[in-house]
């Protein structure tokens, strides 16, 4: 039988939250209809809109499919606009690479090459594309770790939307990135003096399909995003996955003074074929076969992790 | 008035009035050695009511609500939301609900305003109605002013809101609050019991969980208790709140001196089904178990004709503690809110 002076000061409350919430209720029950009978009901509503067609059979039109998307790209969107500095990876890594490539390595391997550093410049830009492609590609996995720890992911799958949406959403905008980094590597590498050899097709071709292949690595980097624990591992795999990728490629240097092993190792390495590709496309020369075989990849990867990465994101808990 | 039609014109349909049925669900985490978090729970909700789920920490309560919001699949058992199979039409049935969760599920870099004209994008409804129906709710919730700030800027009870018009904006038929207001301060915490009460009013059935008696008193007409994945009880709420003794009266005189007199009042008048009047004369306070309103007016009627002067009344609910107490006869495992009761001798 006993009761401190918290105890009451805690009923007094109870009391006092009692006697307000009841009279906030009799007002609010009259105030809230009258305001929702103010809304006209034609509001497209699922229940009465074109949503409610869709409601009966379940599946979601290519329409509001896009729609959906858009939607949700445009969330990823003015995420962005809401926080710029996102952006300084886009915005740098062209311009410290570009520089740091051609004045440390150019002038050596442009020898190899046959010519200076200007020659190397013409070597190493379309190859940095691949590689600009493949570094957003890492930062996906780790965004979309972080993205899915938030409350909303909850909210997009109890929404009558398909599951890939909220992912396909996510590599528009990434490739929208990928589009102003290639737009800035290549700016710098023209200010640096790099020229198009062939056209100004056969360089949007190249960028092309750089953007093709970083799409379809987005969907690798997704699924490790949405399988690891944090966003710390992703990175860390990540790593470990792309420096090899990177360094064991034509990227950097040609193949031909490397050893055997590491040669068979480049030449089915995809970032070399994009490379090879992509410098084909702007310096002249063959392009065939690299070219079919990035698009290979840049298929095979899809078709296979697009559906695992979809999956996960469905049944993650 | 949504829910009505929708669940009428549906030709798989729940028992009539039925708007969420569950039986027999079952959700294990961990393997087979792992543990139960639902096991075997039934429960109905009737169309347009509003069912507390009442119970602790890990009771099962937010395993139960991500199961009917089709975000768990259950390893036994079977679940029917206005309708639907959750597990065979879980796209039918995620147009008809609606889930605000105890954290909030808006994007936080977004205002308020882009994170409900996304939402009304992604519910199908034309840019402009998506705009509109954005700016209706924001007023409607008070956001209005707060309306192009990231949520981020938010307060607690602020983003709670938001989060709840969220889930209006397609006008769900059945609502989900997984503990809508842990965490709150108690005057955003009426804040959002307004709201839920006049969603209710406007004909939504609401399955709330909480773990708060006092909430369950407040917006519930029916109550089930878990506890460890099972359901204990459950029933009207004033059938439960019999069960475990319904509110006590806690009255100080301006004299403290005359607490003990007013409980031999109380006593020797015998007012109906009033007893156990106690008086704590350290406390100068005299605590009294009510049942019903009238017996509460009753009360103060008579001590106040009696010329009792009165400084200060208040009633408060029993708390968890107390309501699995008189349920089970044991403790809560789980911590529990409503700590503030603890100890008043009744």
């Amino acid at each position: 039988m006993t009761a401190t002076s918290t105890n009451g000061t805690g009923a007094t409350a109870g009391a006092a939250t009692d006697v307000t919430t009841g009279a906030a209720h009799a007002a609010g029950a009259e105030g809230g209809t009258a305001v929702d009978r103010g809304v006209p009901p034609q509001g497209s509503a699922p229940p009465g809109g074109p949503g409610a067609r869709a409601g009966a059979e379940g599946r979601i039109g290519l329409r509001a499919h896009l729609r959906h998307i858009g939607a949700l790209a445009r969330r990823n969107a003015l995420q962005i606009k809401q926080d710029p500095e996102s952006m300084f990876d886009v915005l740098l890594m062209p311009i410290v690479f570009t520089v740091l490539f051609v004045y440390v390595f150019g002038g050596s391997v442009g020898a190899s090459l046959g010519g200076d550093r200007h020659d190397y410049l013409n070597y190493v830009v379309p190859g940095l594309m691949a590689m600009m492609g493949m570094n957003i590609a890492m930062a996906v996995g780790t965004g979309m770790n972080d993205d899915f720890r938030k409350g909303v992911m909850d909210r997009f799958r109890t929404m009558p939307i398909a599951r890939s949406s909220v992912l396909i959403a996510k590599i528009v905008v990434e490739v929208g990135r990928m589009i102003v980094a290639t737009a800035i590597l290549l700016g710098m590498g023209f200010a640096l003096g790099m020229t198009v050899q062939t056209s100004v097709f056969g360089l949007l071709a190249a960028v092309g399909l750089s953007l093709l292949f970083g799409a379809a690595l987005m969907w690798i980097f997704i699924l490790l995003g949405l399988t690891m624990k944090t966003a710390q591992a992703v990175q860390g795999v990540a790593m470990i996955v792309l420096m090899p990728l990177q360094f064991g490629s034509s990227i950097f240097a040609p193949t031909k003074t490397m050893p055997g092993w590491l040669q068979a190792f480049t030449d089915y390495n995809p970032l070399s074929n994009l490379a090879d590709a992509a410098r084909g496309l702007v310096n002249g020369g063959p392009v065939a076969h690299s070219a079919w075989m990035t698009l290979a990849w840049a298929a095979g990867i899809t078709l296979v992790m697009a559906p695992l990465a979809v999956r996960k994101f469905r049944d993650k808990t | 008035m949504v829910g009505m039609t929708r669940i009428d014109k549906n030709p798989s349909g729940n028992r009539r009035g039925i708007a969420v049925e569950v039986r027999g669900l079952v959700k294990q985490f961990g393997g087979s050695q792992g543990t139960r978090a639902l096991d075997g729970v039934d429960l109905d909700v009737r169309e347009g009511t509003v069912l507390g789920v009442l119970g602790p920490n890990g009771a099962g309560k937010t395993t139960l609500v991500r199961i009917l919001s089709t975000l768990l699949r259950p390893d036994a058992g079977s679940a029917r939301v206005a309708g639907y199979d959750v597990l065979r039409q879980p796209r039918q049935l995620r147009r008809t609900i609606g889930l605000t969760g105890q954290y909030a599920s808006v994007d936080e870099k977004l205002s308020g305003r882009e994170n409900l004209y996304m939402i009304g994008r992604l519910l199908d409804l034309p840019r402009s109605d998506a705009r509109r129906r954005a700016d209706e709710l924001l007023e409607r919730f008070s956001l209005t002013d707060a309306a192009k700030k990231p949520a981020m800027q938010y307060s607690g009870g602020m983003r709670r809101r938001l989060d709840l018009a969220a889930s209006m904006i397609g006008r769900p038929s059945v609502l989900y609050l997984d503990e809508p207001t842990t965490g709150l301060d108690p005057r955003t915490r009426n804040e959002v019991w307004d709201e839920v009460q006049r969603l209710v009013g406007e004909g939504a059935t609401v399955l709330l969980t909480t773990q708060y008696m006092e909430e369950a008193e407040q917006l519930a007409d029916e109550l089930t208790v878990f506890d460890r994945g099972r359901v204990i009880a459950s029933g009207r709420v004033d059938e439960l709140k019999a069960k475990v003794g319904g509110r006590t009266l806690r009255v100080v005189p301006t004299d403290p001196a005359t607490v003990t007199a007013m409980a031999r009042t109380l006593a020797e008048t015998g007012l109906d089904g009033v007893s156990g009047a106690t008086a704590v004369p350290d406390e100068g306070a005299l605590y009294v178990p009510i049942l019903s309103d009238e017996q509460l007016t009753a009360v103060i009627g008579l001590l106040g004709e009696r010329g009792f002067s009165i400084a200060h009344i208040g009633t408060h609910l029993p708390s968890l503690d107390e309501v699995f107490l008189a349920i089970t006869g044991e403790k809560t495992t789980g911590t529990t809110g409503a700590a503030e009761t603890e100890g008043v001798a009744a």
